[in-house]
């Protein structure tokens, strides 16, 4: 076993105890260091290769990345973690990408039929991550409209791109030495990310972040059967997995079958629903202002707090964390309830409530804090919509009917903060806005949140 | 450098697959931001075979595309790791309330 082995080995090992102790908050931190530890055997093992002849190209590409990779983690601010995520699976699928078209390029006249299969695979699975996930992060950012773009004939001509890509590779396999067909193959697989992104909405992005996590860790491993490399194969297996993994939980929190989210045909849902007008005519929303809200926390014994994408839209975290201390500090018992897919990546809400240095013990999921509501006197939503709606428990025409929700309209009074009473992502008007328990506190959260902190001191 | 795929490296697939689903399965929603910054350090490990290419000196074009394919993993790798431990940093448990804090 040469050293570069042994150094492979042992960050392997690292990798696997890093994402390991990712299993609680306690132990995190330790592994994380662990496994940078182990990519950095990794990298010194790889620079003592001895079929690497010059070094400059390496220690360029080095040192540029590292500064680059300063502005985009130590500055972000948290709000914008999902596109920078994106973003970066943008970056490592280009690599192995690029890698891919190298390595043709400089064998296509000698390669066999199953080293081409393994590199078609590997530029195609790169290209489409590629594109698909800068439009992600571009729909996210908000460069790009986040609303679903679709027209007629989608589906059918992301189906036959697909299937022509296949063919292209299949063809290349018999003869791998076509390399105008390889460009064509790449010139598509770049155009694919493209379309297979246009349909689907902002919101959806949970699923679709998570699901070019899994393609990234796909491409990774098949360059690492390309290189024959294995720790590139097993750190992509690990990557795959999580990835899958994590979409299909955020299926699951959407009602929305994998197979529909393999295939990228959704987002097409939204699209086709029908804007049910609920009854919103029926009952007016019931609607108070800042002292009537007060009147109501000073009553109250139990708290939860519902957050969801408006409170990041609105920066409304902090102001949230600040009322919900002077709650606790009257002895009002105060817990978050986090939807899966609240936000626009798993555990975006988390993190954000973390930043505004909300304990995580304060924090609960969907199955934990549901049975919590009937025995809670308020429930506070900021910024959240869909996740809260009972019609996707009964109105079986609804869009979202199925989808797991958050139950807040047992709790014994409901308090929205919302700018207006329009729909959430999927168009659904939310019928909790016209039961009789549910109060709407107008305007921005981020500024309700704050006059309620300010307010709940001074009766205090 | 095109390597002949072996069946071991197919095993090597399959089972840290399997490793990833027992290992991820028990990772809490709470953690899920953090994960996917961490495997998308992780995965930089692309930095490798990146630069086992950018070193071999074939031609003027593969280095190039191998220079942007290291300063790409490179990004993913030092930015990845630097973000997941700032996500870490922030997850606290209950500390005694200090009002003043803004």
């Amino acid at each position: 076993m040469s050293i570069i082995q042994f150094c492979y080995v042992l960050s392997a090992i690292l990798f696997i105890l890093g994402i390991k102790s990712l299993s609680s908050p306690e132990t995190a931190r330790r592994g994380m260091n662990l496994a940078s530890f182990g990519m950095l055997i990794a990298i010194i093992g790889t620079l003592f290769l001895p079929s690497i002849v010059t070094y400059h190209w390496i220690i360029a590409g080095l040192m540029l990345g590292t500064v680059l990779s300063i502005p985009i983690s130590l500055w972000v601010p948290m709000t914008k973690i999902p596109q920078r995520i994106a973003l970066s699976h943008a970056g490592g699928a280009l690599a192995a990408c690029l890698i891919g078209i190298a390595e043709y390029y400089q064998y296509n006249q000698a390669i066999d039929s199953v080293s081409t299969a393994v590199i078609g695979v590997e530029v195609m699975l790169g290209a489409l991550t590629f594109t698909g996930s800068l439009m992600v992060a571009g729909k996210l950012h908000g460069t790009l409209p986040s609303r679903p773009i679709t027209y007629k004939g989608q589906n059918l001509v992301n189906i036959s791109l697909f299937i022509i890509m296949i063919a292209l590779l299949i063809y290349l396999i018999f003869y791998p030495s076509q390399d105008a067909l390889f460009y064509i193959l790449l010139t598509l697989a770049f155009l694919f990310g493209v379309f297979l992104v246009t349909p689907i909405g902002a919101a959806d992005m949970p699923v679709v972040i998570a699901l070019f996590n899994s393609y990234g860790g796909l491409t990774g491993a098949v360059m690492g059967f390309m290189l024959g490399n294995r720790i590139q194969i097993i750190t992509g297996a690990l990557d795959g997995a999580s990835g899958f993994i994590l979409s299909v939980l955020m299926c699951r929190a959407m009602n929305r079958s994998i197979t529909n989210v393999l295939f990228g045909a959704f987002g097409k849902i939204e699209a086709t629903a029908e804007k049910k007008s609920a009854r919103m005519g029926d009952h007016a929303v019931q609607s108070i202002n800042i002292e009537e809200a007060l009147q109501f926390f000073d009553q109250a014994k139990s708290v939860i707090i519902v957050p969801g994408y408006g409170m990041a839209a609105s920066q409304a975290h902090h102001a949230l964390r600040e009322f919900a201390n002077k709650l606790k500090a009257k002895g009002i018992s105060v817990k978050y309830a986090i939807h899966p897919v609240a936000g626009r990546m798993p555990g975006h809400m988390n993190v954000l409530l973390a930043e505004a240095d909300v304990p995580y013990t304060d924090l609960f999921d969907m199955d934990e804090i549901n049975p919590e509501f009937p025995h809670t006197d308020i429930a506070l939503i900021v910024g959240a919509n869909d996740v809260t709606n009972p019609a996707a428990r009964h109105v079986k025409s609804s869009p979202i009917y199925g989808m797991p929700i958050l139950d807040v309209d047992k709790a014994k009074i409901v308090i929205v903060c919302k700018r207006s009473t329009s729909p959430g992502f999927s168009g659904v008007d939310n019928e909790l806005y016209t039961k009789a328990n549910t109060w709407l506190l107008f305007g921005d959260a981020k500024e309700s949140l704050a006059k309620l902190a300010y307010g709940f001191k001074r009766n205090w | 450098m095109v390597n002949p795929l072996s069946i071991a490296d197919i095993y090597i697939f399959i089972l840290a697959g399997f490793l990833g689903f027992q290992l991820i399965s028990r990772i809490p929603p709470l953690l899920h931001t953090p994960l996917m910054a961490a495997t998308n350090a992780i995965s930089g490990i692309a930095l490798v075979g990146s630069i086992a290419v950018a070193g071999e000196n074939y031609s003027l074009l593969t280095n190039i595309l191998a220079f942007i394919a290291v300063t790409c993993s490179t990004i993913n790798v030092v930015g990845g790791f630097l973000i997941t431990d700032r996500i870490l940093k922030m997850f606290k448990k209950e500390k005694p309330h200090s009002e003043n804090k803004t």
